[in-house]
């Protein structure tokens, strides 16, 4: 079956994306497809390269970027909600005549219709948030 | 196919499990996790509300999230299933929507 | 547009109040986007949602944007489903008319303007999630 995750808060203060890996490693080891995983709201802050945690803490950030690598995961960061945050890629960052960018590998950055498209093309789209 | 609610605050702090209750249609499953799990314990003062939706809808709590806040399944309110990870991408796929109480 | 010959029917959940936090105003982004799929497309307000359709917003003291008047536009995107729920009104001492009049002109009938929100009872709106094929919440 084809999943679409949604991700609806960012690292750390609320668990969703916690709980949305777990069950996106799950969906995996079952043979699942896992269509896209997108950000939203303070979600897109999943995405930062400049977190660093302490560590013995997991990094969600680079858990998601790993996992994406192995399995070659679609994560993407809404456009609109990441440029309210301060999270940029290498184009945005040109775009908008910004000093650096801090996106993690395996991310992207896109509009709003990737989201409307997940749940198009997704069998099951699950959010999580708060 | 019906549908799967999730509910991941405790009915303490929020009233997802309550608006859930209220709006899913009967036959509908409901997932307690994260912080939702406090609503799947016993003798707390909303389990009352689970007892009586249970002849509509079928409950289950993730443990994982139970063990992570030095709870015990033993506690769980009789009738809910207590399932894992794989249960709960299993109970994603056995429902035709997935709808989150945010 | 993308996805020609899907249509599968969307319900965009707001339970949330304007402005306390960004949910209602991130949500209706997204309508506003989603409105370019040809999806079946029905917004619900229910719980502190419903508070985001009030009348006479007004956030000149708070240093934030005014987005209400946005909601009035929906029905030039062709969004004509939009349901509150009676109860939650009810239950936070408001009726339909502290809401804003929200209406769409029918193609289908000389671009007639008709109202697109309806206040539902629990029961309906149940029924009306229920037969959700992708529900987003906010």
């Amino acid at each position: 079956m084809k999943f679409g995750i949604v991700i609806n808060e960012g690292p750390y203060t609320h668990q969703a994306s916690d709980s949305a890996l777990q069950f996106t490693k799950s969906a995996l080891a079952k043979g699942h497809e896992i269509f896209r995983v997108f950000f939203y709201h303070d979600g897109v802050n999943n995405g930062t390269s400049l977190g660093v945690p302490p560590q013995d803490d997991r990094n969600l950030p680079n858990q998601w970027s790993e996992l994406a690598e192995k399995h070659n995961l679609d994560l993407v960061v809404c456009v609109a909600a990441a440029q309210r945050r301060g999270m940029l890629d290498e184009d945005e960052m040109k775009r908008h005549g910004k000093e650096a960018n801090n996106l993690v590998k395996g991310f992207r950055i896109s509009g709003l219709g990737q989201l409307i498209e997940a749940g198009i093309q997704a069998d099951r789209l699950v959010t999580f948030g708060d | 196919m019906s549908t799967l609610h999730l509910v991941n605050k405790s009915p303490f702090e929020r009233n997802s499990l309550d608006a859930c209750l209220r709006l899913a249609a009967k036959g509908s499953a409901v997932l307690l996790f994260e912080d939702g799990v406090i609503g799947a314990m016993q003798n707390t003062k909303h389990s009352d509300a689970i007892n009586t939706a249970m002849s509509d809808h079928k409950f289950y709590v993730l443990g994982p999230d139970i063990k992570a806040r030095g709870l015990n399944d033993d506690n769980v309110i009789d009738g809910i299933n207590v399932i894992d990870y794989d249960g709960f991408v299993d109970l994603t796929t056995e429902h035709k929507t997935v709808q989150s109480w945010l | 547009m993308e996805d020609e010959g899907v249509v599968k029917k969307f319900c965009y959940m707001n339970r949330k109040a304007p402005y306390g936090t960004i949910y209602a105003l991130e949500s209706l982004e997204v309508v506003l986007i989603a409105a370019a799929f040809d999806q079946d497309i029905s917004l619900v307000f229910a719980d502190d949602g419903v508070y985001q359709l009030t009348n006479n917003q007004d956030t000149d003291g708070i240093g934030m944007k005014n987005f209400s008047k946005t909601y009035t536009a929906l029905g030039d995107y062709d969004i004509k489903k939009i349901y509150v729920e009676k109860e939650s009104l009810e239950e936070r001492g408001l009726t339909a008319d502290d809401l804003q009049a929200l209406k769409y002109e029918d193609e289908d009938d000389d671009w007639a303007e008709k109202d697109s929100l309806f206040v539902v009872g629990r029961e309906e709106l149940s029924k009306i999630i229920d037969e959700q094929d992708v529900v987003l919440s906010f």
